[in-house]
Parts: C-alpha cells; structure tokens; sequence
C-alpha cells in the first residue's frame, strides 16, 4: 500500500518474477544463450534510475529476502502475481518455473499468487502438466509466450485450433486471466510471432476469459489498441510500459500513457513492475507523481487519482478476486461520509 | 556460410559472387561477409563515403539510419579498397529476421560503392552472428540462412513496417499543418504537391514510393498505406489518429534500444545521433 497527499493506493504488482539465471543454472553447451539472456534482462535495468542499479552478480540470482523486501517492504506492494518463464533448453531448473515460485508464495499467504503456463505443441502431456499444476498451485491465470520455440516450431497463435483445446481445458479448470507476452522480441524468427490478431479471435470466442497483453505489444503497440478497443476483455498489462519508459524516456512515456488511456482506456489498464528487471518502489512513486509533463499532450485523456488507484491494484484485484480493504477502495470517501 | 552461391530471394548478381583476390572462398574466417566489388580501376573511397552509403540502410522495424541508432560499431577501408564495416545491436537476442535486413541492406549500399575490392560486413555480439553473416554472404536469403527455422522470405514484413512508416510519416506532416489552423477536414482534399516543403514530407513521398503508393504532386496527402486509396470523408479523424499512434509506437521503441545499446556499450556508434 502507498499513500501520498491523503490518497491510498492498494498495489497489485501483477507481472513479476523470481529467477535464477546465475552459472549454476545454465545448462551445460548452452551457456551463451543463458547469459545471453540474463545480459538482455539487465540491460532493460539500465533504462531504471541509475541508483535502482543491481550488479550483474546479484541481477542473475536474488534471495527470497531480496524479493520481499524490494517488492513487499520497500515497494509498497500489497499482492504479486509471479507470471513464469521456464525456458529450460538454457536453464537447468528452469528460469522462473511455477514450482519455485510457489514455493515462496506458499512461505507468504494471501502475498504472492503464483500463475502458472502451458504451450498448446505440448498436446495431451501439456494439458495433464496444466491440470496437475492448477491442482496443485491453485493458478488462477497462466503466462503465454506464442513466440518461443518448442520442437521446431517457432511460435504458435492463439487462434490455432491446438491452442483452443487449451483454453477450453484452462476455463474448465477455473483459470481466468490469460497473460499473453507480445512485447519486445525475445527470441521469434517468424514474422507472425508478434502479431496480436490471435487475441481478436480468442478474445472474442472466450468470453469468459481476460487477456492481458503484457508489454501492450510495444513495438506494435497500435494494433494493440485497435484490437484491444474491439474487446471487452483485453487488457493492456504496463510491465515495461512504466519500466522501460516512465524515467529514461519521459516524453514517449506521456504518449504511450497517452494512447493507451485514449484507446484501451483506465479501467483496463495493470501495473506490473516486471520485478527483478524494475524494483516496484520507484515505478509506484513515479506513477502516483506522474502527469503530462507539457500542454503538447492536452488532448490525450487526463489521468486523475481514481485512475491511478484503478491501475496500480484495483483492476488487477477485480481480474483475481483480490479482496481489497475498504479504505483503499474508489468509494472509501463516500463511505466515510456515509458513516459519519 | 558454405552454402551453394545461388540465389535467394534477395538475388545473387552475377560477377558479386566469385572468390575474392589472394584467398580461396574456404579461407575467410567464420561469421563475415566478403565478396569481389567493382574491380581495380577507381580509387577506393574513404571511410566517409562508406558510412554515407550506409545512412541509407535502415532499421526496417524503427525506419530510421543505422548510423544514426548508433549500430555502426567501425568503418574502414584500406589503401586497396577493402571495405570493413561491423554493426552492433542494442541486445544479443535483438530480433534476427530485422538483424539479417540490415546485414543484407548494409551488404548492398557499401558494395555498390565504385573502387571498392572487397566488402566485409560483420554483425557482432548476436546469438545469431554467424547465420547471419554467412547468409548474407553467400547472398542465401533468410530463409535459407535459417534453414528449416524460418518459414518465410522477410518482403512481406518490410512491406509491412514500410506501411507503418507511412502511416508514422502521415503523423509528422499532418502535425504541424494542424498545428498552423489547417483544419482536419481540408487535409481530405489536400495534395502532397500542397504540402509546404520539409523532411518530413520528402520521407513520406520516400517511403509511398518505395511500397508503388502514389508520391507524386498530385497525389492525395491521406492515404490507405494498404491499396493507396484515397482516406473517406468521415475517416479522417479515425485515419489522424492512427497515425498518431503509429508515430509514437515507433518512436518508443527506438528510445527503448538507444537506451539498451547505450547501456550495452560505452563507444558512440559512428555517424550516431543523440535523440
């Protein structure tokens, strides 16, 4: 929770990761790319407040005292949501696996929710590992790379019809919320891999599902938001919209913000602090501050405290059923009125 | 690197690909691109002229030069006309199929170059280096230089990204005309030829050329970048904004990689501009 001028802000950080990427990890003959990787990942850090820097040796691996207290105690955060990203060709254990994240979410109740993931090539032993770790985990929303190899494919859609079977089994099993990384390239050869067109169709055929596009497709960003303004149930996830722009690039922050609360609009727009890449503390603070910095920006919609309370946490707790305190609330004015 | 020199989509030319001088093809060193230029007679040109060839090569997804974003790591040319060019990208994963355009671009603009012997371009510090370099060395086209991992030639996607660049440029010129009291709804019928001169506009008549889109004088000023057709009455205001958009989604993601290439480097890049 964060409170500045009398107004309280509940944080839902919904896009964050606990990683192991040091030497340890790496599988053996594929240690450039897991170096490679990490190298990337801490380079999006420099584009954070240089005084939030991390050296590489801590960026590869943090301790779960790291992670609660950057996030927890100094990052006024309220609740996490882990979203993993396995990539196991390169990492022994994996980067950032379900298990490893809920073993430290079950070490903190009500703190950290953990997702889980599936890929639609996986077939029938994909959709038992799915239902296995819902079971056991108890994820409510699931993180998707459509670009990332697997077997010599090198990305699926959304629309494939494999990728269907998927959702169904997930809705089934009381997954709501699918996160779907369409962002900075990581790793696609093929030129669909970033597309969000994919997210039309599923969004439109599962309704009962929420698609949160994380990294609003950046470089791609206005077919996002043409797509997103068609849909009721697509969100625009920040996670290195805020990182990746809010301090090193201040003027296409305001634009971004800009668009996205012209087209996509404030109810359906998540904070995530991409945590370790961005510590949440001065993501939070720098959001609560922030405003159009000149009148270049005066007709893009404004963003007022109620938006601002509905990015950093409240969207996200209605998406997860997060129970929010009363005084956090939009209408906690009103109530104290009421009462009074 | 050894594949056959025949050609891929982006077509060898006949006479480019025979070994070079002094050197059977099997002895160049793995990961460069190397091929005969234009022959002994012409003095070589300077480091200069290369690196003028080469603001002419353009990141496809951010439509701007590589000299500019700061990828053109060094640029040589020896007294016997050996042209050495490395280029730089701001991650090791940065996408390969735009990484292998601008190898494949920056392999054209320099060998073109009268009284050069040899040309070698070298992208470094990328997972995928040595497809790349050798691809675009053997002149194989992309999908050959992947082989079985890419499933596609890359025009469809320059077309692509051209149309962004059109729809962004749309934004540069249309921005200030309103800025002056033009009112959207006269920029329906307004011509490229109308349009007081800048850069901006040279780019967008540049960039419509370059996907057969109407540039000249008498050519609508808005236009579908799909099928050039002239933009209806009652979408100028939908047609403006997306624009817009388009605009500021490029130009995000060109100061999200100066920022990573600058964090992964500490040397400005030659013919770098600070934005």
């Amino acid at each position: 929770m964060y409170e500045k001028d009398g107004e309280k802000y509940f944080v839902v950080d919904s896009h964050m990761h606990f990683w192991n990427a040091a030497p340890d990890n790496w599988v053996p003959g594929h240690e450039q790319y897991a170096e490679g990787w990490i190298n990337c990942f801490h380079a999006y850090m420099g584009l954070g407040p240089a005084e939030t820097h991390w050296s590489i040796e801590h960026f590869q691996k943090y301790s779960e005292d790291d992670l609660m207290k950057d996030v927890f105690e100094d990052g006024h955060v309220d609740v996490a949501i882990f979203q993993p990203t396995y990539l196991k060709e390169w990492y022994k254990e994996g980067f950032n696996t379900t298990a490893r994240n809920a073993a430290l979410a079950a070490k903190h109740p009500g703190k950290l929710i953990a997702n889980t993931r599936f890929d639609p090539r996986d077939g029938d032993v994909g959709l038992e590992q799915l239902r296995a770790d819902v079971e056991r985990y108890g994820s409510k929303g699931v993180k998707l790379y459509t670009a990332e190899w697997n077997n010599g494919s090198r990305g699926y859609k959304l629309s494939d019809p494999a990728a269907y079977r998927f959702l169904e089994a997930a809705q089934d099993l009381g997954i709501k919320n699918i996160h779907v990384h369409k962002g900075p390239t990581i790793w696609p050869l093929d030129k669909d891999a970033f597309d969000v067109s994919d997210i039309d169709h599923a969004a439109t055929d599962f309704q009962g599902l929420n698609f949160i596009v994380e990294h609003v497709g950046l470089p791609r960003i206005e077919d996002f938001c043409f797509m997103a303004t068609q849909e009721p149930n697509v969100y625009a996830g920040l996670s290195v919209v805020i990182g990746g722009l809010m301090h090193a690039r201040p003027k296409f922050f305001a634009k971004v913000m800009g668009e996205l609360l012209f087209w996509v609009g404030e109810d359906k727009m998540t904070f995530g602090s991409d945590y370790a890449i961005w510590e949440p503390k001065w993501q939070v603070e720098g959001f609560v501050d922030w405003d159009y910095p000149s009148d270049e920006f005066s007709d893009y919609p404004r963003l007022g405290v109620a938006g601002k309370k509905k990015i950093l946490g409240l969207n996200a707790a209605k998406l997860y059923d997060i129970e929010v305190p009363a005084e956090y609330r939009l209408d906690a004015g009103a109530q104290l009125v009421a009462g009074a | 690197m050894t594949a056959p020199l025949t050609a891929g989509s982006r077509g060898a030319r006949p006479g480019e690909l025979d070994a070079p001088p002094g050197g059977a093809p099997g002895s160049l060193p793995p990961g460069t691109a190397r091929a005969a230029g234009n022959g002994p007679g012409a003095r070589p040109p300077g480091a200069s002229r290369v690196l003028a060839a080469l603001d002419a090569v353009r990141d496809p997804e951010l439509d701007e030069p590589i000299t500019a974003l700061g990828f053109v790591a060094s640029c040589t040319v020896s007294a016997d006309g050996d042209a050495h060019v490395r280029l730089r990208l701001p991650t090791y994963f940065c996408a390969p199929n735009f990484a292998f355009l601008m190898v494949a671009d920056a392999y054209d603009a320099v060998s073109g170059l009268p009284g050069l012997r040899t040309t070698e371009i070298v992208l470094e510090d990328h997972f995928a280096s040595d497809a790349i370099n050798g691809g675009v060395a053997a002149r194989a086209g992309f999908a050959r230089s992947f082989d079985g991992e890419a499933v596609g030639e890359l025009d469809q996607l320059r077309a692509d990204f051209l149309r962004k660049a059109v729809m962004a440029g749309t934004d540069q010129v249309c921005r200030p005309l309103l800025a002056d009291g033009t009112e959207p709804s006269a920029l329906l019928t307004m011509t490229l030829g109308e349009v007081p001169g800048s850069r901006a506009l040279d780019r967008l008549r540049q960039r419509r050329a370059e996907l057969g889109l109407p540039a000249g004088d008498d050519a609508p000023l808005l236009i579908d970048p799909a099928t050039g057709a002239p933009v209806r009455d009652d979408a100028v205001p939908l047609h403006l904004r997306k624009a817009r958009i388009t605009r500021v989604g490029i130009e995000a993601n060109a100061g999200i990689c100066r920022g990573m290439l600058r964090h992964r480097y500490d040397t400005a890049g030659q013919g770098e501009e600070d934005q």
